[in-house]
């Protein structure tokens, strides 16, 4: 699996976004609707309003600095950090059965590898387990089906023949759609994959 | 030891703590201990602790019993450290040890007969493990391991006891998840009320 190093707390959030930006070939810069369209509050925003309480993660390039790590720093959100992003769904589904609200955060990479788990567990017996994937090194702007990733290209037909309510998340309207996103798949008990397109920025 | 004695004796100190049981060890406890306090865990092999450990998470104040199998934790041993880090103190962890998949024509798992899995859970950080190969010995001692604080980690060793109906329809309906669900949501009303 690809797994990004991550960054350090310490290093502070503006050096790192300037290293990702400075990187070519997976950032946002350049494109018009690059890094400053998905910004890191707005996400936890959207979390609090949709009223998740507990946050599962394995960190993610794409959330590591802006996301994940201010959601570490919030009393409001309970982290769980896993080992396996499998274990993260399960971890959601007994949350979720027990009427308390989580997202799991996690690399598309994880996704791919958590295919069983979330067949029988979101799918098959209809558990709205909200999953935020980062699209590590997806082009900004171009629709996940026409990456030229093949990994990243084979996503979204994957979330389709799962049945999996699914959205990019590139622009800020986009995380705009979030809380409703997860609204709905609460009052329906189905799962939700919110593909998060780029680098997220502070 | 026989799987279903020890899951017996389980039952008799159970209260109204949620169980997570999985394959072999689920549908033994269904014949030994019916509840709609049973969550099973069956179709994603391994993900029973994890489950478990949500559960323990969004209710503190009841235990969770999980009742593991040992091909299923070795398809899930990060779980071992997340549960630890997470340190969920209503946490109790048994693993059925045959040293074989059971279910899939009694092939040895890797590692059979030299691996700890008690071992691997107090690498991972479980402040308390044990392991049982008397019944007698588990017997004298289920009722001060249920009262410590957890993350608590058992291995049973055991072999295959009577043999229970395999009702995978059951076990894996949306129906039986329901129930759980609801029987979960009446508890924690319960609580509520009674701590008024």
């Amino acid at each position: 699996m690809q797994r990004p190093a991550t960054t350090s707390r310490d290093t502070g959030a503006k050096a790192d976004y300037h290293r990702g930006a400075a990187r070519s070939g997976d950032g946002a810069e350049g494109t018009g609707m690059g890094e400053v369209g998905l910004s890191g509050k707005a996400i936890i925003g959207a979390l609090k309003e949709a009223r998740i309480e507990f946050i599962v993660a394995l960190p993610d390039a794409t959330m590591s600095e802006h996301v994940l790590w201010p959601l570490s720093r919030d009393d409001d959100f309970k982290l769980v950090r896993v080992c396996k992003e499998d274990e993260g769904v399960s971890i959601c589904a007994g949350l979720t059965s027990c009427g308390r609200r989580a997202a799991l955060l996690m690399q598309y990479t994880g996704l791919l590898d958590s295919i069983n788990a979330i067949r029988i567990i979101a799918v098959e017996l209809a558990q709205p387990i909200c999953m935020l994937v980062g699209l590590l090194a997806k082009e900004p702007g171009v629709p996940v089906v026409h990456s030229k990733i093949y990994s990243v290209r084979i996503v979204e037909p994957i979330l389709g023949a799962l049945g999996i309510d699914h959205f990019c998340m590139e622009e800020a309207a986009d995380v705009a759609m979030l809380p409703s996103a997860i609204e709905r798949a609460y009052a329906r008990s189905l799962p939700l994959a919110a593909l998060v397109g780029h680098r997220v920025s502070p | 030891m026989r799987r279903d004695e020890c899951l017996k004796i389980i039952a008799k100190h159970r209260g109204d703590a949620v169980a997570v049981a999985v394959y072999n060890a689920a549908f033994d406890w269904r014949r030994v201990s019916q509840s709609p306090l049973n969550y099973y865990s069956v179709g994603a092999m391994g993900q029973g602790s994890s489950h478990a450990l949500g559960i323990a998470l969004a209710m503190p104040d009841h235990k969770v019993i999980v009742l593991d199998g040992d091909g299923s934790l070795l398809m899930n041993l990060g779980s071992l450290v997340t549960v630890a880090a997470a340190a969920p103190p209503n946490y109790y962890h048994f693993v059925c040890e045959n040293g074989d998949y059971e279910a899939n024509g009694s092939h040895p798992i890797p590692g059979q007969g030299v691996l700890s899995f008690a071992g691997h859970a107090r690498a991972a950080g479980y402040p308390h493990t044990f392991e049982f190969d008397a019944l007698e010995k588990f017997e004298a001692e289920i009722g001060a391991i249920l009262a410590l604080k957890g993350p608590v980690f058992v291995t049973l060793k055991i072999v295959p006891g009577e043999k229970s109906p395999h009702d995978f329809e059951y076990i894996n309906s949306r129906a039986t998840h329901r129930q759980f669900t609801a029987a979960v949501a009446d508890l924690a009303s319960r609580s509520t009320t009674a701590g008024r």
